[in-house]
């Protein structure tokens, strides 16, 4: 099966349209990011505090808001996260209210107490099982003493309690439950509970009805770090591109290939602005990877006309970019293909988290593609007709398979 | 098969087994084998759960220390070489000055900073004939700096060491700021931790001179409203209301200068006191043992107040003479007594430590991350071996298993270098699969193309992948130089991606070249004359 049998495509007779619609799209992004949205920064750049609170029923936002008023929070973001059915709502503080009196966790602490008071009075001295870690129900388990192990000796004891507690918290963390349980007997299943066990954990704890499952807090200090961070690695990428090509080729193909790189970063940078989606460190480096990605389509077609060119000196520059681009059309659409099939998967199945950074690829990996044939090769052509000779790429350090395989 | 391709098989062989060794080591059983992956490959904070802080020291402290101990010695070292002066006082964290000191004693000032003050410069003051300034040289006060920086991260690794987390790291970050990145994984709750960190634990052991008083100004005014140079008024333990006052701070009269301080100490224990209640028991050193034991002879039936962090805890009066050990009780529960006597352990902290950020990730969180990774990155994995099957028939074949030892490569060198596993991590695992795909094509595609130009079946196998190679090389050289950058650059996570993106392409270097050409040798020497290559 062969998807393009020797393409004969003008590409540079159509390139005006391409680069018109790559310069109205441009221009829609960077509307959009000076005048209309502008960018929104994850918390890594911007700072303050986020608290992923998982609920038990579905949560209700106006009586969490209404908890938060009364610790004082005022102009907390609410969010739902995830799928309805994780009933997760990010709750959000801004820079201001996360510094205001030099500990930055001043707000995570006053969320959490918004939290408790949502849940009614808690039983003192009750543990909260569903925000426990392994060695608090651990410890409680050694005192409570359920399995009389206590003649065993002290550090047998604490070794079997803290692995049970381990595999209890390990059961109540896994999906469905993801953290929360609503009932102690369904902790019934877990190797080495009876009911001795339950009801130790049933007089000591109680369940709330949330789970914290992450906080975030991000202080002024490190997110104007990172912010400056950003803009130089993206800035050290594209000048070590440069660099790369320059010595494998020749300084227009260098230039040719970063402009066409950076054409497809602010693309991309305009898609996140228009869909309003959030720009963390994880989008950051999908972008870096997007620049070296980029570039490889970029010298696979370089490489072609280079080798082109010399077989054919005397053939004319337009019509030997068009054959270069036709020759490598089978690889390129068949490469970008097949990354983009890997990314949509992440993009479709690798969840939250990574959510941003898939987004960044899958609109990367197209314009990518499309900027090796609609805005690097037209540069390099218009600098050989401007320049009124035909850049001949410089020879690189002779590789002796490659010189033996010109010869055919 | 000829003896070079059947040394290429074994080699392949070898690296297989050792790869699948590395990652599943020996098993048992199949719950010890799932067990042999999750020890084997690290997992970061964000699949693991766990609590990630940025903390800044507060470096300044320490040279604002230097610079107090610096006067006390100066104004010892004034009476003893004779020189008068009308005041002594800091001017900032690095300047003392010194206020109509005598003209003919200049000569012996400026001997005396000279040999006993070689960190500090002495500077007449502009319009002031009389008086000098002292100044901290820079170099002084950087190494300062940086000796306060390096304290506070072993004392820091102390401290959380006698925690017992497991693989916590802890590194100085960022660009010279004085700043600190700590991992605790498994740390759902940093909140103890974090109180244990930052605690200064500061004790000082302190003869009281009077007290207690029920207010600082009740203190000073015991002395005429002025506190005399020897001695400093600290508050003490809040006061149960009792008839004829009213609850409150007390305040006490102590020397200024210690007898005992947290240096002396060896050891310190949690116990229980007299009454049963949660105490903490320190013992001292040789030198610390002395100077307390001669203290503690002059001055039976007086107070000592025991100073913790510029409070004082407790104020019993000297029984006898304690030569080396002794006993802080004061209301502690369980808990308390026994932070208090791990931060003694480990010392006191050079500087005050400022948190910057604070990430604490859920195991439930994680766990749900793992799941969707592994999920995307098997239906990424068998949507392109799908494509590959159909597109390029029994050479599709020889790409897929290319492809699986690739992966199967990846891993094991996680395994074997300890490398973690992030959630971008897993990204960049999938990322392989996708552009690693991409050696094949390139390959394939030239050597479709060498077939069509007429070429005979071996050579076109041949010329397809010398053509391809320089190309394979670029294309994996610009990606790996951009991962190189984030790594420098980025935080956890990101190098996590940068990582495995590396060792993933240089793993498919390895099997979309060498593996690859090994297969198709095989295939073209059991293959017919004439027989047409499925590609």
């Amino acid at each position: 099966m062969e998807l393009f049998h020797e393409p004969k495509i003008d590409w540079m007779g159509t390139k005006w349209y391409f680069i018109g619609a790559s310069l109205l799209l441009l221009l829609v992004g960077m509307t959009s990011i000076a005048i209309h949205r502008g960018l929104v920064y994850g918390i890594d750049f911007r700072g303050g505090t986020l608290v992923y609170v998982k609920f038990a029923k579905a949560p209700n936002l106006d009586s969490i808001r209404t908890a938060l008023d009364t610790q004082g929070i005022r102009n907390a973001t609410l969010q739902r996260y995830g799928s309805p059915a994780d009933q997760t709502v990010i709750i959000g503080l801004d820079l201001q209210a996360t510094t205001s009196s030099g500990e930055i966790d001043i707000g995570k602490r006053a969320i959490a107490r918004a939290l408790a008071s949502l849940q009614g009075t808690a039983p003192p001295d009750k543990l909260d099982f569903n925000n426990a870690s392994p060695q608090t129900v651990a410890e409680r388990l050694l005192a409570a003493d359920p399995l009389h192990q206590a003649s065993v000796g002290l550090e047998a004891v604490t070794k079997t309690y803290r692995e049970l507690a381990e595999a209890i918290v390990s059961f109540r963390n896994s999906p469905p439950r993801s953290g929360l349980i609503a009932d102690f007997q369904q902790l019934s299943v877990v190797p080495g509970v009876n009911a001795a066990v339950l009801s130790a954990l049933q007089n000591d704890s109680y369940l709330s009805s949330y789970a914290i499952r992450n906080t975030q807090i991000v202080g002024p200090k490190v997110g104007g770090d990172l912010r400056r961070q950003a803009v130089y690695v993206t800035l050290a990428g594209l000048a070590a591109m440069l660099i790369y090509i320059w010595f494998r080729f020749e300084l227009i193909y260098g230039i040719a290939a970063v402009v066409a790189t950076f054409h497809d970063v602010l693309i991309t940078l305009g898609f996140f602005s228009l869909l309003n989606k959030e720009i963390t460190l994880t989008v950051i480096a999908a972008l870096l990877t997007l620049v070296g990605y980029s570039m490889n389509d970029t010298i696979v077609v370089f490489d072609r006309i280079r080798e082109n060119v010399r077989l054919n000196r005397r053939e004319n520059f337009v019509d030997l970019v068009n054959r270069s681009i036709n020759q490598t059309l089978s690889r390129t659409i068949l490469t970008s293909g097949l990354t983009f099939l890997t990314v949509l998967a992440l993009f479709l199945f690798g969840g939250e988290v990574i959510h941003g950074f898939s987004f960044a690829l899958v609109v990367g990996v197209i314009v990518g593609t499309y900027s090796s044939i609609y805005i690097a090769s037209p540069i390099v052509v218009f600098f050989q007709q401007r320049g009124g000779r035909s850049p001949v790429g410089e020879k690189p350090k002779p590789l002796a398979r490659e010189t033996a395989g010109a010869r055919r | 098969m000829d003896k070079k391709l059947q040394r290429k098989f074994i080699f392949i062989a070898v690296v297989i087994v050792v790869c699948i060794l590395g990652i599943i080591s020996f098993p048992r059983n199949f719950q010890q084998l799932k067990e042999n992956v999750r020890n084997r490959i690290r997992l970061g904070l964000d699949l693991k759960g766990g609590t990630h802080l940025i903390l800044q020291v507060q470096v300044e402290d320490a040279v604002n220390i230097t610079t107090d101990q610096t006067l006390e010695r100066l104004r010892d070292e004034l009476k003893a070489k004779n020189i008068p002066y009308a005041d002594i006082r800091k001017t900032d964290s690095t300047h003392i000055l010194l206020q109509n000191v005598a003209q003919e004693k200049s000569g012996d000032l400026e001997v005396l900073v000279r040999d006993q003050f070689p960190d500090w410069d002495l500077a007449r003051v502009p319009g002031d004939p009389a008086s000098r300034a002292l100044s901290l040289k820079v170099a002084a006060s950087g190494t300062i700096r940086n000796n306060a920086l390096q304290q506070a991260m072993s004392t820091i690794r102390n401290r959380i060491d006698q925690l017992g987390v497991s693989e916590p790291t802890i590194a100085e970050y960022g660009q010279g700021d004085y700043e600190m990145v700590i991992q605790l994984p498994g740390v759902d709750d940093p909140t103890r931790v974090k109180d244990i960190m930052q605690s200064t634990a500061l004790l000082e052991l302190k003869l009281v001179q009077d007290g207690p008083y029920p207010s600082r100004e009740a203190g000073l005014a015991a002395r005429g409203g002025i506190l005399p140079p020897d001695a400093e008024l600290l508050p003490g333990p809040v006061a149960a209301s009792s008839a004829g006052s009213t609850g409150g701070e007390t305040w006490y009269l102590l020397n200024r200068v210690a007898a005992v301080t947290g240096r002396d100490l060896s050891s310190a224990e949690v116990s229980r006191d007299l009454n049963g209640r949660p105490s903490v028991n320190f013992t001292l050193t040789r030198d610390g043992a002395a100077r307390f034991s001669r203290v503690t002879g002059q001055n039976v039936g007086k107070l000592l107040a025991i100073v913790l962090d510029r409070r004082v805890v407790d104020a019993p009066v000297i029984q006898s003479q304690i030569s080396d050990r002794g006993e802080i009780t004061g209301g502690f529960t369980p808990q308390k007594a026994q932070d208090l006597a791990l931060v003694l352990r480990s010392g006191a902290l050079p500087a005050s430590i400022k948190y910057l950020s604070e990430t604490t990730v859920g195991p439930s969180l994680g766990a749900d991350s793992i799941r969707h990774g592994v999920m995307a990155s098997l239906v990424g994995l068998l949507a392109v071996m799908a494509f590959m099957l159909v597109y390029y028939k029994g050479s599709g074949i020889n790409a897929n298993l290319a492809l699986i030892l690739n992966m199967v490569i990846l891993i094991a060198a996680l395994a074997y270098f300890g490398a973690v596993l992030t959630v971008p991590g897993i990204a960049g695992v999938i990322l392989t699969v996708g552009m690693g795909v991409d050696s094949n094509v390139l390959i394939f595609e030239r050597i479709r193309e060498e077939l069509r130009n007429g070429k005979a079946v071996g050579n076109a196998v041949v010329g397809g992948f010398e053509h391809a190679f320089v190309t394979i090389i670029d294309t994996h050289v610009t990606t790996i130089v951009s991962a190189a950058i984030l790594f420098t650059f980025g935080t956890g996570p990101i190098r996590g991606f940068a990582v495995t993106l590396t060792i993933g392409l240089l793993a498919n270097l390895f099997t979309s070249v060498f593996v690859s050409r090994a297969i198709f040798d095989f295939v073209l020497s059991r293959r017919q004359h004439g027989e047409a290559l499925s590609i």
